[in-house]
């Protein structure tokens, strides 16, 4: 029915194009595209795009009404009634159409209404975003005070079928969470962060063009692998990997550990602070090198003293940039860094992040209205006002730098 | 003299010989510090693929059984009516047991039939004459013979993943069905083919009749709905941003949302989701039609900034030229410019669809974690995707479990780099340069 009917519409506008197309012609008296051009104002095809879009939008616009309406009316009276639009549409152009007529004009303005609108879905979604998890967590923030889920210690979003279930206390204490995720941002920063810079540097400095043109794809595959396989990695290499070494040295780790998650998402992110920091270091001034090199420095002497610090703040933009990817990272936690919410220091010990219990609270049955539904939308909330700091710290950092030398 | 002697000695002296050798070693540490960090990231590559093609490979073949199964009238078809709705219900268990009893006589013990039985798959050998049956209700009576998939315990013994040698107690097979197993294969009764269960089944609890089709149809949905809707709205929004939109507040702001939507984490997409198609809409859960629109919102700023940048790198002595022969801005953006900077947007589409390909994280909010047993045919069905597959069958401990998980990660490494490397093509061969 509804193909049907969007099928129908569609062979309308599609005749009203031709419709108006010919009526330009006719009115004109001249077939001839380029004797039309000297008595009419706009080309004949723009006269059969205004015919379009006038039916078009009166189509839209009448079945639009007519859905709104559908439980009110009789649907044969909205069939009429889109009809008749239509029949309006066909009537408006028949009007208009002629050699004086701006079809192009008209048209024009059409096309970039449609282009405003496009952009204007990026900000929709913003909007959308800020206002599902603004509106969520207000809900939640009804039944568990804001105070306490940024203060609390305690982590148990179960709550209690009975009275007396035991652990089932329903404790919405989020330091626990806020904690696992920065000891295994901190794990993977501590993976990332040199090995990143020094690939960065080797290739914008050291490295001869065919080495940088193999090397570079290599990083960059490291970059498109998808994070569900980074955790199937962590889970199934890594963890136990980890855990037979803790294990021939004497003591215990579990296979979810942070130190296994931390480390993979580690080398996810390798590529993502060698490509930033490579265009950082590219962006120093060749002066500065020169310089350097005609007092005689080495070429280690002139990056740790020379570029290093001049390129720093974009560097320190790059990694916040990086931490923000960390802190985000949903994945290679989900599979490999477990789920009880552990306020622990020690990176062998299984931890849990946001964006773990986002999954967790929200996977499997879910009722709308409870707080354990609502948590993961306050979670949400935390998770996307860091990442947006980072982010606008980020590039303050990096534009204020880049102003710097130019 | 001793002044010379001095500044000589400044570049010259043992010292200074020194510092010399101290920088230059400190020169070669930095260099080996940066071949170190490459090797170092080039070799957690090599661990990861290793890691996942060493345990997927063996997923892509199976052990069958070939086994003669009489179909039995008095258990088939009792009444002998020949129905195929009630032959479908017919105990077809009793007789796949009762033909593997038939190859080996001399098992009587009912412990031992049990294991026995354990050798195929209960579920593949049935439904498998269920469905001959079903389909050709004459065949009641006689005798068939069918290759069906042995259990995944044996499959995973033969492959060599179980240790022969360990204390029976701690091996997922008994000695005798070892026995058994070897007997079967020497007389080639048992005998591996190319998994194209794989590649054909859906989901199903047992391993050996799982199956990624199901999963590769919902991904390719999902990925149809965000195609469909990020291309031509991010292509608008680039056009508009790069040509039309005027230097104002308005614009700042969408530029500025733009750039931080490209930052927010894929986990906060999928609530978006939930929250407002899901909850607000009504918009029916795990279906690829909502999967897709939230993995288009999560491609919007990639496709956005790669037309952006094709559109920049189209040389401005086009539209000067389509200008100063009289077309308007419009018809030179859209007649010359945009054709123009087409090889960019769709390399810059295929890389951000690709992304949207791997995605997990969303579409684990709007509940596409479901167990789906059949292929979906619609964009409102419950579905699964690829990568939520894997995802599901990571869960599992089992071997047979992460042989599948890993080969299905195989697919989806093969057709992700495939794109990349169509999209790499695609931007070689078609790249102009002004």
């Amino acid at each position: 029915m509804t193909l049907v009917l969007t099928a129908l519409i569609l062979a309308t506008i599609a005749a009203a194009f031709f419709f108006g197309r010919h009526l330009a012609v006719a009115r004109t008296g001249a077939a001839v595209s380029a004797s039309f051009s000297d008595r009419a104002h706009s080309l004949p095809a723009y006269h059969g795009y205004f015919a379009a879009w006038s039916v078009g939008l009166a189509a839209f616009v009448a079945v639009a009404v007519g859905w709104l309406l559908r439980d009110k009316i009789e649907p044969s009276v909205i069939a009429v009634l889109i009809l008749a639009t239509i029949g309006l549409g066909f009537a408006f152009s028949y009007r208009k159409i002629g050699p004086r007529f701006r079809a192009r004009n008209i048209v024009e303005g059409f096309v970039k209404a449609v282009l405003l609108l496009c952009s204007g879905v990026a900000v929709l979604t913003t909007l959308g975003i800020v206002l599902s998890l603004v509106f969520e967590s207000f809900r939640f923030f009804e039944q568990v005070p804001i105070f306490d889920f940024l203060t609390g210690l305690q982590w148990s979003p179960q709550t209690a079928l009975r009275e007396d279930q035991a652990g089932q206390s329903g404790a919405f204490g989020a330091v626990p969470i806020f904690t696992g995720t920065f000891m295994i941002m901190l794990v993977a920063m501590f993976v990332a962060a040199p090995i990143g810079l020094l690939i960065a540097i080797y290739l914008s400095e050291y490295a001869s063009k065919r080495t940088r043109a193999l090397v570079k794809p290599m990083i960059e595959i490291l970059a498109g692998v998808p994070t569900v396989v980074y955790g199937f990695f962590a889970l199934l290499t890594v963890g136990p990997t980890i855990r037979g070494f803790a294990e021939s040295l004497g003591f215990g780790v579990p296979t979810q550990s942070a130190i296994a998650a931390g480390s993979v998402m580690g080398v996810m992110i390798i590529p993502f602070i060698s490509s930033l920091s490579d265009d950082v270091i590219n962006a120093v001034p060749q002066t500065l090198r020169d310089g350097s090199y005609a007092l005689g420095a080495t070429k280690s002497e002139t990056m740790t003293k020379v570029i290093f610090p001049a390129a720093l703040p974009g560097i320190i933009g790059a990694l916040l940039l990086a931490v923000s990817r960390a802190v985000g990272e949903t994945m290679i936690v989900v599979m490999a860094a477990g789920r009880a919410a552990n306020l622990t220091g020690n990176p062998f010990e299984a931890v849990t992040t946001v964006t773990v219990q986002i999954v967790s609270l929200l996977t499997g049955d879910q009722e709308f209205d409870s707080p354990k539904t609502l948590a993961a939308f306050a979670l949400g909330l935390v998770l996307f006002v860091i990442t947006l700091a980072l982010n606008v710290v980020a590039l303050l950092i990096v534009r204020k730098y880049r102003e710097r030398y130019e | 003299m001793s002044q010379s002697t001095s500044a000589a000695s400044v570049h010259n002296s043992d010292q200074a010989l020194k510092r010399l050798k101290a920088r230059k070693s400190a020169e070669s540490r930095f260099r080996f510090f940066g071949i170190g960090a490459i090797f170092a990231a080039v070799l957690m590559l090599g661990w990861l693929l290793n890691s996942i093609v060493g345990t997927g490979y063996t997923a892509f073949y199976q052990h069958y059984m070939t086994i003669d199964v009489e179909l039995t009238e008095s258990i088939v078809d009792p009444d002998g009516v020949r129905d195929p709705d009630e032959l479908r219900k017919a105990n077809f268990r009793k007789i796949m047991q009762e033909a593997i009893y038939a190859r080996f006589p001399e098992v009587t013990d009912r412990k031992e039939k049990i294991a026995l039985f354990k050798v195929i798959s209960a579920s593949g050998a049935t439904d498998q004459a269920r469905q001959m049956v079903y389909q050709n209700p004459s065949l009641v009576g006689e005798t068939l013979t069918l290759s069906v998939p042995t259990s995944d315990d044996v499959d995973q013994l033969l492959k060599g993943y179980i240790d022969r040698n360990a204390p029976e107690a701690r091996r997922k097979v008994t000695d005798q069905q070892i026995a058994w197993v070897d007997a079967l294969k020497a007389t080639g009764e048992i005998k591996s083919k190319f998994n194209w269960t794989f590649f054909t089944a859906t989901d199903s609890r047992d391993p050996e009749l799982a199956g990624i089709a199901g999963a590769v149809v919902g991904s390719l949905m999902a990925l149809f709905v965000a195609f469909v809707v990020s291309v031509p709205v991010g292509v608008g929004a680039a056009v508009y941003l790069e040509e039309f939109a005027p230097q104002n507040r308005f614009t700042d702001f969408v530029e500025i949302n733009i750039n931080n939507l490209a930052a927010v984490p894929s986990i906060v997409f999928g609530l978006l989701g939930l929250a407002v198609f899901l909850n607000f809409f009504g918009m029916p859960r795990s279906a690829p039609l909502v999967g897709g629109l939230v993995l288009a919102l999560m491609t919007l700023p990639t496709i956005i900034i790669a037309t952006r940048s094709a559109l920049r790198a189209v040389s401005p002595s086009i539209v000067d030229g389509a200008l100063s022969l009289g077309a308007s801005h419009t018809q030179a953006v859209f007649h010359h410019k945009v054709p123009l900077a087409a090889p960019g947007i769709l390399t810059g589409s295929i890389i951000g669809i690709a992304q949207a390909l791997g995605e997990t994280a969303p579409l684990l909010m709007i509940g596409m974690v479901a167990f789906v047993t059949e292929i979906p045919s619609t964009l409102t069905e419950p579905a699964s995707a690829l990568p939520v597959q894997i995802f599901l069958w990571s869960d599992s401990a089992e071997r047979a479990w992460a042989e599948r998980t890993s080969a299905a990660i195989i697919v989806l490494l093969t057709v992700l780099i495939t794109m990349n490397a169509v999209a790499i093509f695609l931007r070689n061969k078609l790249e102009r340069r002004w």
